[in-house]
């Protein structure tokens, strides 16, 4: 489904990524943990192609992301629901509205897409909150409502970054309670994260970078700063 | 459409006044194209009229015969550069006279057949001509008087080309303003909105659903601003119509038929619509590359 073969990534001087190396099969649920500055952020960014590597070659569903077409990535991004770790929720839109995004690009019918936002809602626990503007939310929220919009058009992919960095334990717990329910419907969901607590708890795969590179690449692993 | 179309209002919406720049601007362009596309077309019927009236009238003397004047029609004919050539009796005269001066019963009783000369009112194939037309008539001689309105008819097309380039340039002058303006009122909302623009980049919109509501916005402007000028330049019309009305007595150009106006009004509102997006996609496509 993913694969990353020797990729780097250079800011000027900056390497952010060394030669990293990895696939991730369909439907899996990865973490990919490191501290800040590890890499993981610029991960999330490159499988957005929001740029490209300065070497080596990632692969999404076969497509090399250094070679797509303007539509294709269009398409490519309709395929990643993401979870940014700043929420990036449209200010001057409602809760429903901000969720409904994804569903406007691709489909007209108002009655459809208002009966699959309130089903998102329903379950990331939102219904009550669907007409509230993102600052009258609070941090969970506003994640859940971010993990709303992310999951709404079922996306084949999800990506979260840093989902649960300015959560509670108790909000994140639930957060990723969450994002493993849309792994268990289908979804490939890519984590990347530095809360020890939450990898741990959660006992999947675990890709761990620092400084840029990989250092370890576990099945049903912990978080390996604790180990 | 509708998402669309709510998003545009709300862009209106939030920033009324640079909408309000944005309208004002198209307002005078437009204004100023109604003006000089009236200007245009009434000079052009001004002339139309000046043209199609005897371009060159030759007054008789009392003795003239009417073989004499037969014989000189024939002759203007065989020149080939006449038009129309339409003979004016005495009588005819005094009934034209009577017609213009039917107000005035004073100067009726005063004038009989008698002293009006006969005329012969000649239109040339072309302007040009009018001079050698009017040495051949007077140089017959039973013609007293010859008078032609080449000047007037010169003038009048000196000044309806005139009108015309100068208000094609200026229009052309202010449609680039108007474009440019748009431009940068849209372009400070785009930048406003970069950070919503990237988002919707990230979670897969299309370049078009990010560019419409702009294009729509500046669609709106025209409109708008085609709107409001034509409809300025239609009351100041209206308002003054009884007063061109008398000025132009004789040329029966107004009131201007409602459906030329809206045929004008189509054509700036289609022109409108074209500056305005045009200009909204220039300010997005910046942003957007």
């Amino acid at each position: 489904m993913i694969k990353f073969d020797k990729v780097t990534k250079k800011f000027g001087s900056i390497t952010a990524l060394s030669a990293v190396s990895f696939e991730i099969p369909k439907n899996s649920f990865v973490f990919i943990v490191g501290p800040s500055g590890a890499g993981k952020s610029t991960i999330v960014h490159l499988l957005l192609r929001e740029y490209l590597p300065t070497s080596g070659k990632i692969k999404v569903s076969k497509q090399d992301l250094a070679k797509l077409t303007k539509k294709e990535l269009v398409a490519l991004r309709r395929q990643i629901g993401v979870v940014f770790q700043d929420f990036k929720l449209l200010a001057d839109r409602t809760v429903f509205e901000n969720v409904a995004l994804p569903l406007k690009f691709v489909k007209n019918d108002a009655e459809q897409i208002g009966k699959e936002v309130r089903q998102v809602l329903k379950l990331v626990g939102l219904t009550e909150r669907a007409a509230l503007f993102p600052a009258q939310l609070a941090g969970g929220e506003l994640q859940r409502a971010c993990l709303a919009r992310a999951i709404v058009n079922c996306p084949e992919i999800v990506i979260a970054d840093e989902p649960t960095g300015n959560l509670d334990p108790q909000t994140a717990v639930q957060i990723v309670d969450l994002l493993k329910k849309v792994n268990e419907m289908g979804s490939t969901v890519i984590i990347a994260t530095h809360n020890a607590q939450i990898v741990n708890q959660f006992n999947q795969r675990v890709i761990a970078l620092a400084q840029g590179e990989l250092i370890s690449d576990q099945p049903e692993s912990q978080y390996p700063l604790t180990k | 459409m509708k998402e669309h179309l709510n998003n545009t209002w709300t862009n209106l919406r939030r920033s009324p006044y640079q909408s309000l720049a944005a309208v004002s601007v198209m307002v005078l362009t437009f204004f100023v194209a109604s003006v000089v596309a009236l200007l245009a077309a009434g000079s052009q019927t001004v002339l139309r009229y000046f043209e199609t009236r005897p371009q060159v009238t030759a007054f008789f003397k009392d003795e003239t015969t009417v073989e004499q004047v037969d014989q000189l029609q024939q002759a203007l004919v065989a020149t080939g550069k006449v038009d129309q050539v339409h003979y004016v009796s005495k009588e005819e005269a005094l009934e034209i006279y009577r017609k213009q001066n039917k107000d005035a019963p004073l100067l009726l009783e005063m004038v009989t057949a008698s002293i009006l000369p006969a005329s012969l009112e000649v239109a040339a194939t072309d302007l040009s001509y009018l001079e050698e037309i009017a040495a051949v008539l007077q140089q017959h001689e039973g013609v007293e008087e010859v008078i032609f309105q080449q000047d007037i008819v010169t003038a009048l097309q000196s000044l309806t080309s005139t009108v015309r380039q100068v208000g094609l340039g200026v229009v052309a002058f202010l449609g680039l303003v108007s474009m440019l303006i748009v431009m940068v009122i849209i372009s400070m909302k785009v930048a406003a909105k970069r950070a919503e623009i990237k988002v919707l980049h990230l979670i897969g919109a299309a370049r078009g659903y990010i560019l419409t509501p702009f294009v729509l916005e500046g669609t709106c402007y025209g409109l708008a601003g085609a709107f409001l000028g034509w409809g300025l330049v239609y009351l100041l019309l209206l308002y003054s119509t009884p007063l061109l009305v008398n000025f132009f007595s004789g040329i029966s150009f107004l009131p201007i038929p409602v459906v030329l106006m809206l045929a004008l009004l189509g054509g700036e509102l289609l022109v409108g619509a074209f500056i305005g997006s045009f200009s909204g996609l220039l300010a997005v496509k910046r942003y957007l590359k």
